[in-house]
């Protein structure tokens, strides 16, 4: 059995008018010390997605479909004490930028004991310990010292395995990390994903990235997941879907990354952008952008089907696919 | 601990005092009026409190450089005999404590109240803000001086005399708790919206931890701001009250109380019963006043005095 099983996951925002349907039909799972990718353009809905598994939706969006199954417990019925002992301690999150997930006026000391206190039974001491050694592990030099720090007296980098190490001090089993190289320098960028890499492989950790980048996402993740517009369009097996994406918008966006293009001529890209939640097209939510479609397009929503190893929200996949080969 | 004071020392809040020479004086004077105040017991040359120690005969004797002056006491006496500078030391010490203690309470209940309903939001955040709005159109003063004029009558006089300060502090606290639950509610909106909040969510801290460890830390400085013009505004209010003749009863005086006794004398030309404990006030609050300013400035990083 997975580790964790998203079904059919769907959230929504009542609003005054309207309900903003931010996910529909949502699925994917993550085996124990499997590394998933959740690609897709801001507002496809990948971070509401996180959000949703740690249960801390933003109010006034709510999940009005499907489970989150997490060691078998469906933790969208779990009650708030519950989900504290889940949150934090089995399943953690590392944020997009670490200037400002450190609270400002606490040392890295104070913030990385109380994760473990608010966990566990533990002395100030031992708590003590397990940070440095964290830290240690996250290549953080002189970890003594480091904890009496204030977060503005490090580095951006530094910041960021801080805020990794924390997410580690419980020895969680999934990290989910949102954008975690996003606010870093390149160089900088490439050292946290191979520090994440090598931690979630000696850790057998499993690993949620949610990301933009397709080349990150290479790097690091087994399996990916893309969505578009509040929904998942293709799924696989990475290395499949950087070579032979089976979807339109998947194409699309490997077509856009700047190795794809050709010198002196202008970088490929999707046209339009991506639709507003209350302006989902009918249909195929990609269509009115697809050079594919069709009536067809127009007409109902996709069904998802397999298409060798990878799964795609299209109706022409298979058609594509054989174009694709050719 | 010494590294906390060595950091505290080379700050740049320690810098910008060094710097400025309104703060730097303004900190002494008041300094020097809360030991002169604190140590009243050990260096007033009289105990105005015991009554077997006051004589009728030396009433209204004017301060010691006038021409009918005594050298035993210094500032003269007031109509009752009591000893000035004996009885402002006493007084300016139950100022200082109706003042401060007021400003502890009014930010307790601020605090408390601004951070939940910043942080909570919703119904509970309408009710407390509302409430603020209602309370804060009808002046601290007006408040204070019906809900003093039932406790006087509620309780007999020498009851009343003898909690006297604790329902000044009350009074005062309770009247003035909306400054401080507004100032932080706008500040913890401000913060909540932070990532740190959401990373503590994510870890899996209570509320109350969130609200109390991660953001009443970061909404300090404006706190600390208003705090010093709050401790200004009770004593004044104090005074006032006093010198309306529902606050501190006249034989255990306050400034207030002591200007009020002496100003039936003014036109009998005993002026200094009234005078001297002024000046002592609008001292006080003048330093307080000038401190406040200053660290209004020191913590905002916006401004930057090129000195």
């Amino acid at each position: 059995m997975a580790l964790l099983e998203v079904k059919n996951l769907g959230i929504e925002f009542p609003m005054r008018r309207e309900v903003l349907r931010a996910l529909q039909g949502v699925s994917f799972s993550l085996d124990a010390g499997e590394r998933l990718g959740i690609v897709g353009e801001s507002g496809a809905g990948k971070s509401i997605a996180a959000f949703a598994i740690i249960n801390l939706l933003s109010k006034p969006g709510r999940i009005n479909a499907g489970e989150i199954l997490f060691e078998g417990r469906d933790l969208t019925v779990l009650d708030d004490n519950a989900m504290r002992d889940i949150r934090g301690n089995r399943i953690s999150m590392i944020f997009q930028d670490p200037m400002m997930t450190l609270n400002p006026v606490l040392t890295i000391e104070t913030q990385m004991i109380e994760v473990l206190k608010a966990h566990r039974e533990i002395s100030d001491n031992d708590a003590r310990k397990i940070a440095v050694e964290k830290l240690r592990e996250v290549a953080i030099p002189s970890p003594e010292d480091r904890l009496k720090s204030y977060p503005h007296e490090l580095s951006g980098g530094q910041r960021q395995r801080v805020v990794i190490a924390t997410a580690l001090l419980t020895n969680p089993s999934i990290i989910i990390a949102d954008e975690p190289s996003t606010a870093l320098d390149v160089t900088i960028q490439a050292g946290i994903m191979a520090l994440m890499l090598n931690l979630c492989k000696s850790h057998d950790m499993g690993l949620i990235l949610i990301t933009h980048d397709l080349a990150v996402v290479s790097q690091v993740t087994e399996r990916v997941v893309v969505m578009y517009a509040g929904r998942v369009v293709e799924e696989g097996p990475t290395a499949d879907i950087v070579t032979h994406p089976k979807h339109p918008y998947t194409r699309g966006l490997i077509a856009a990354l700047p190795q794809e293009g050709t010198a002196g001529k202008r970088l490929n890209q999707i046209p339009g952008s991506m639709p507003t939640l209350d302006a989902i097209p009918d249909g195929c939510a990609f269509h009115p952008r697809c050079p594919h479609a069709d009536d067809v397009c127009r007409a109902s929503v996709p069904e998802i089907v397999k298409v060798g190893n990878q799964f795609s929200r299209c109706v022409k996949a298979t058609e594509l696919a054989e174009e694709n080969s050719l | 601990m010494n590294a906390a004071i060595r950091r505290f020392a080379q700050s740049n809040f320690m810098y910008s005092f060094g710097r400025d020479k309104v703060a730097m004086v303004s900190f002494a004077i008041l300094a020097a009026f809360v030991i002169l105040a604190f140590s009243a017991p050990l260096i007033a040359p009289y105990d105005p409190y015991d009554q077997t120690t006051i004589d009728i005969m030396d009433s209204e004797i004017p301060p010691a450089w006038q021409d009918e002056g005594e050298a035993r006491f210094l500032l003269g006496t007031d109509a009752q005999g009591r000893d000035m500078l004996s009885t402002i030391l006493y007084g300016t010490r139950i100022s200082i404590i109706i003042g401060v203690c007021a400003v502890l309470m009014q930010m307790f209940l601020g605090i408390t109240i601004g951070l939940v309903s910043g942080y909570v939001g919703g119904r509970i955040e309408s009710f407390f803000m509302r409430l603020a709005d209602i309370q804060l159109s009808l002046s601290t003063l007006m408040l204070a001086i019906v809900a003093l004029a039932i406790f006087q009558a509620a309780f007999s006089a020498e009851a009343y005399s003898d909690l006297a300060i604790i329902m000044l502090i009350m009074v005062i606290g309770f009247a003035e708790w909306p400054q401080y639950a507004r100032t932080i509610r706008a500040s913890v909106l401000a913060e909540k919206k932070k990532e740190y909040v959401d990373a503590a969510r994510v870890i899996g801290l209570g509320a109350p931890t969130i609200m109390f460890k991660h953001i009443l830390p970061n909404t300090l400085s404006p706190l600390l701001v208003i705090s010093t013009v709050q401790v200004a505004n009770a004593i004044i209010s104090e005074a006032a009250l006093s010198f309306l003749g529902l606050g501190i009863p006249v034989t255990k005086p306050s400034l207030g109380s002591l200007i009020n006794s002496g100003f039936e004398f003014i036109f009998s030309g005993s002026w200094w019963i009234t005078a001297i404990p002024s000046i002592v006030l609008i001292a006080l609050i003048l330093c307080i006043n000038l401190l406040g300013d200053w660290v209004r400035d020191a913590l905002n990083p916006k401004i930057y005095k090129e000195k």
